[in-house]
């Protein structure tokens, strides 16, 4: 293995953290859209989002993403594969952040949201000021958890073709007759990033348990 | 579209079939997988450091190691090591190390969450070594961490079929075949999700089952 091939896992890994950030970006948001949609208990689209979000957690995201892959182009949607990793990854991320929001909103006391009507303030503005800095912190550890969880997943996506860092070795393995160097190397690039992420995660709750103890 | 899913049913055999080798191979790592994970639970709380860090040691490797990537190494990694597995054997042994330290990283956060005074009490009835950790240790062990363990147990069904890489034909692999020989992508994986759904339904039920009987028992 020389070290252009080394060069080439790297910049595969530069793929796989692009394809993971935007994961992350989108399913945050849309986790928190079906939280909100669950907890406020809006009829028809709550039932929507439970079954989904049920659904969602039971497939194996290689399953999801051949879905994708092989049967958006068939209804007119073209997708290639990275944009095929991208909803797929959304898509799974997204119905895990929803149930780590979901308990946080559950959790929520009411006395607080009674205490901001009392004083006048609108539901948006309640949500805004009230609700979601308080969430944001007790999610927090389980949004970070499950981030790690996705860049774990992330090697699947070599399966429909994106060019990342599993993809390039096992580029460089068929073409080195050599499998192991590469994948190590692969392995070496993976635990720092989830070490990182754990240890963060680890941080953030002592931090809380310590803010509570405090407060 | 119904029609497509009529070329599944025609294909149901296939697809059965792989549902089948999904749910074996899930059982049995599971199973092994937990087995192990209580044994090395008991060094992972090894009173010696010499002995809990090299475990702990394993448990954080595999904890921060895509299973993907594990399954790879297993598969090419073994047979220049001189042990020669088919696919069965190298996805069936990657399941079961890997989970193995999830398993046992799990039983650690229980365990150490345990009431003192039973171990106390066991001791002063005579108790000792593995006896202790079998009659004594294990058993409200299991109890408590049964939640937790049912989602390993899903995380093994839904890692099982990542063992499609290494054409092991699971659930996955078939809706794959089923796709690839009849071009009815969106039929045959569907088909596929909602048996992993079914899957998980029925450990999800097993779990609720478990943590009555601990609700009884308490």
């Amino acid at each position: 293995m020389s070290s252009a091939d080394v060069l080439a896992i790297f910049s595969g890994a530069l793929t796989t953290l692009l394809l993971s950030a935007c994961g992350i970006a989108l399913g945050l948001p849309i986790g928190l859209g079906m939280a909100v949609t669950r907890w406020a208990r809006v009829p028809v689209l709550s039932q929507i989002v439970a079954v989904y979000v049920s659904l969602l957690r039971a497939t194996p995201l290689v399953t999801l993403l051949l879905l994708l892959f092989f049967a958006l182009p068939n209804v007119g949607i073209p997708v290639g594969p990275i944009s095929a990793g991208v909803i797929a990854l959304t898509l799974n991320t997204s119905a895990f952040n929803c149930e780590v929001w979901r308990a946080s909103l559950m959790d929520f006391p009411k006395e607080q949201i009674e205490a901001a009507q009392s004083v006048g303030m609108r539901r948006g503005l309640r949500f805004r000021r009230v609700v979601m800095p308080q969430i944001v912190r007790t999610s927090l550890p389980g949004l970070i958890n499950e981030m790690s969880l996705l860049i774990k997943v992330t090697p699947v996506l070599a399966v429909v073709g994106v060019v990342d860092i599993t993809r390039a070795a096992v580029r460089i393995g068929a073409e080195t007759y050599e499998p192991l160097p590469p994948f190590f190397v692969a392995i070496a690039i993976y635990l720092p990033i989830v070490y990182a992420l754990v240890s963060l995660q680890r941080w953030v709750e002592r931090r809380h348990v310590r803010l509570e103890a405090a407060a | 579209m119904i029609h497509d899913f009529g070329l599944v049913w025609l294909d149901r055999e296939l697809l059965l079939t792989g549902l089948g080798n999904t749910v074996l191979l899930s059982v049995l790592a599971g199973f092994c997988a937990l087995a192990l994970g209580a044994l090395l639970s008991t060094v992972l709380m090894n009173r010696s450091r010499f002995i809990a860090i090299p475990g702990q040691a394993f448990v954080d490797t595999m904890r921060c190691t895509p299973f993907l990537l594990f399954a790879y190494i297993v598969y090419y990694g073994l047979p220049s090591l001189g042990v020669n597995f088919d696919n069965w054997g190298a996805g069936l042994a990657a399941l079961i190390v890997y989970h193995t330290a999830y398993m046992a990283e799990i039983l650690r956060g229980a365990w150490a969450a345990q009431p003192r005074a039973p171990i106390e009490a066991g001791m002063a009835f005579g108790y000792s070594g593995l006896r202790m950790f079998r009659r004594i240790v294990l058993p409200p062990l299991m109890l408590s961490a049964g939640p937790v363990v049912g989602n390993q147990v899903i995380q093994i069904v839904k890692d099982s079929a990542f063992l499609t890489i290494i054409a092991l034909p699971e659930l996955t692999h078939a809706a794959s075949s089923i796709q690839s020989r009849r071009y009815i992508p969106f039929a045959a994986f569907i088909a596929a999700v909602l048996l992993y759904w079914a899957i998980c339904l029925v450990v999800e039920a097993g779990v609720a089952a478990v943590g009555r009987m601990a609700e009884a028992r308490r």
